[in-house]
């Protein structure tokens, strides 16, 4: 069934509508919502959404409870490669948890809110920026990781970040349903603007895992990766300080150590490189930009380091 | 007066971004006065243009005071203006959401530090603002309720009214929030206009600014006498939204009195012409903000008043 879950009307002949689709069997009321397109750029949970639904469709018999799929939580920015909204150049994840008699998008984001609210697990699927690639991670922020640590492990993602509480991200979707208690993860896989088929899939995997882990889903599933915990570990940042074209020198995913060559600031006009990259740090490559042209202080790559007292330090 | 380069970040296409400050009189850091952030705030960045003339007069005239200094930074993100865009250009981030800034972080966390750490250690603090929405505004100060600095200060400025805000987590970035953070008194003084350039309310703000600067000592200017400034909570002031969609009419003056029940504007069809809604005031008062653009969507804020 889809269902309008919040409108507003737009000046001339039109409204903005967001939708979500439940798919339901059996008797349980547990629930899970899969969410997504809150930024316009990031179109992994697109793919990811379909083909969520299209299996549960074809294997209804095996879901007992609830999945409600929301794909488009923006759907202007979503249609116009627009990463806020569009009419007001707003990240609309920064204006959870909105509110009831306030602007459109505050408006809007209450009834999302509302809408949410009450699931037993939801899943926000991000896909990072079009600067920037990621492998498949769950972000969560200190105080939260005691309630979602052991559901992000069943999620079949490769890393799990628990990051500082910062009061700016207290606007999030994910921030605002966790406070009101619906446990929220936040995925963030691949890149902007582009479909990894690779890393949905391994999403894919963890969404049915989940569904299995909450007495949801009595179909097939496959075994989970185990992620890596930042726990004790380090994220070294390597940003440019130099303005050109970044041309990286490693894969993505790859260990590096300390000092490795791992790119260079290039300058297409004198054809001299400006910068040597080098690796701040030990460690596994999980973010590696993307998109060429930077500026001093743009994000280059960043590194989990071992688990101190590791064999490699 | 003295022009200097506050910071400079290299580009790899452009000219390099150097972010200008006027210096004037010397010695104790006294009051800092911030331009355009953004690349529309072509007001915002006029009014400092406008102060950088005044104090040249002043200080011409000995006027500042000895041990004061005051500095103006009339734009920031001039590249972003060049180009008709708001934000920075590469990212869409916004300058006045990265302070207190971070010299090793992201390039507009770059820009935000290397100003910050120049404007830092002023008493005062302020900041030419401009709103999301378009529109016009009655000249007014806001000002960031942290508990650091007095609302009362608000009343130097001699505009119609001062405004306190209760910051949300997403101030938490700007510069008016960390300014505190770091005790310099910080304000936002909205002179009406953004993308365009409104002559008066750019005279208004300037005196206000003089008029402030005077009070505190840091200068000594005539100006036009200002009004008694009344000081109100942003909650306490009423918002109308849009009820409809479609093409707006105001049918009011910023500045004017209205009734409870009195029509504020409409709303007509886009298409037909028919009107599909009024906006009637719920409360009587002052109207300081109105709505300005031909097409509004629904639940859009298109008044304010002070009760
Ligand atoms: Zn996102």
């Amino acid at each position: 069934m889809i269902e309008t879950i919040a409108t507003a009307a737009l000046a001339v002949n039109e409204n903005l509508n967001i939708q979500k689709r439940r798919i339901e069997n059996g008797r349980s009321k547990k629930r899970l919502s899969l969410v997504t397109g809150t930024h316009g750029d990031e179109l992994e949970g697109q793919y990811l959404a379909y083909i969520v639904g299209s299996y549960l469709d074809e294997h209804i018999d095996c879901l007992d409870g609830i999945v409600d799929i929301y794909p488009a939580l923006n759907p202007m920015g979503i249609d116009s490669i627009t990463r806020g909204v569009p009419m007001f150049d707003l990240d609309m994840n920064r204006v959870f948890p909105g509110s009831k008699d306030g602007t459109m998008i505050e408006m809007l984001c209450s009834m999302i809110v509302d809408d949410i609210s009450g699931s037993d697990v939801c899943v926000d699927v991000h896909s990072s920026n079009i600067f920037l690639k990621e492998i498949p991670q769950i972000r969560m922020s200190v105080p939260t990781a005691p309630a979602l640590l052991p559901y992000a492990k069943m999620m079949n993602v490769d890393f799990i970040w628990i990051h500082d509480a910062a009061t700016v991200l207290e606007s999030t979707l994910a921030h605002t349903l966790n406070t009101r208690g619906t446990k929220t993860l936040v995925v963030e896989m691949g890149v902007g603007m582009r479909i990894t088929k690779e890393y949905c899939k391994q999403l894919f995997g963890g969404i049915f895992n989940l569904l299995k882990e909450l007495g949801m889903w009595s179909g097939e599933t496959t075994p989970v990766r185990e992620p890596i915990v930042s726990e004790g570990r380090e994220v070294g940042f390597v940003n440019s300080d130099a303005a050109g074209i970044f041309v990286p020198c490693v894969s993505f995913g790859e260990t590096v150590e300390k000092g490795d060559h791992i790119g260079d600031v290039v300058d297409p006009l004198s054809s001299k490189t400006v910068e040597k990259v080098d690796a701040v740090c030990d460690g596994m490559i999980f973010t590696l930009r993307e998109y060429p042209v930077v500026y001093g202080g743009s994000l280059l790559a960043r590194i989990l380091q071992p688990a101190s007292g590791g064999a490699e330090k | 007066m003295k022009k200097k380069v506050l910071y400079s970040l290299r580009s790899p296409y452009r000219e390099q971004l150097d972010v200008i400050g006027f210096r004037f009189g010397h010695g104790k850091k006294s009051a800092a006065i911030v331009g355009a952030m953004r690349g529309n705030e072509v007001q915002q960045m006029y009014v400092c243009s406008r102060m950088v003339q005044e104090l040249k007069k002043l200080e011409a005239k000995g006027l500042i005071t000895e041990d004061h200094e005051i500095m103006v930074i009339p734009c920031i993100n001039y590249y972003s203006m060049n180009i008709g865009k708001r934000f920075w250009a590469m990212d869409n981030t916004d300058i006045n959401r990265m302070f207190p800034g971070y010299w090793q972080g992201e390039t507009t966390q770059r820009i935000a530090d290397g100003v910050f750490s120049k404007i830092q250690g002023y008493e005062y603090g302020i900041q030419l603002a401009s709103f999301y929405q378009q529109g016009n505004f009655l000249p007014h100060v806001k000002m960031m309720d942290t508990g650091f600095a007095s609302p009362e200060l608000m009343k130097d400025f001699g505009l119609q009214f001062g405004i306190i805000r209760k910051p949300r987590p997403y101030d938490t970035t700007t510069l008016n929030y960390n300014w505190q953070v770091w005790e310099t008194k910080a304000f936002s003084v909205y002179a009406n206009a953004t993308d365009v350039i409104d002559e008066n309310a750019a005279d208004e703000a300037v005196y206000a600014i003089l008029r402030f600067l005077d009070k505190q000592g840091i200068i000594s200017a005539n100006t036009p006498p200002g009004y008694i400034t009344k000081l109100i909570a942003e909650s306490k002031t009423k918002q109308l939204r849009s009820e409809a969609a479609g093409v707006f009419k105001s049918r009011i003056e910023i500045g004017k009195r209205v009734e409870r029940g009195d029509i504020l504007g409409t709303i007509s069809d886009p298409f037909d012409g028919e009107t599909v809604s009024e906006i009637r005031s719920t409360v009587s008062g002052t109207v300081y903000f109105e709505y300005f653009a031909p097409l509004i969507n629904s639940n859009t804020v298109c008044f304010k008043i002070i009760k």
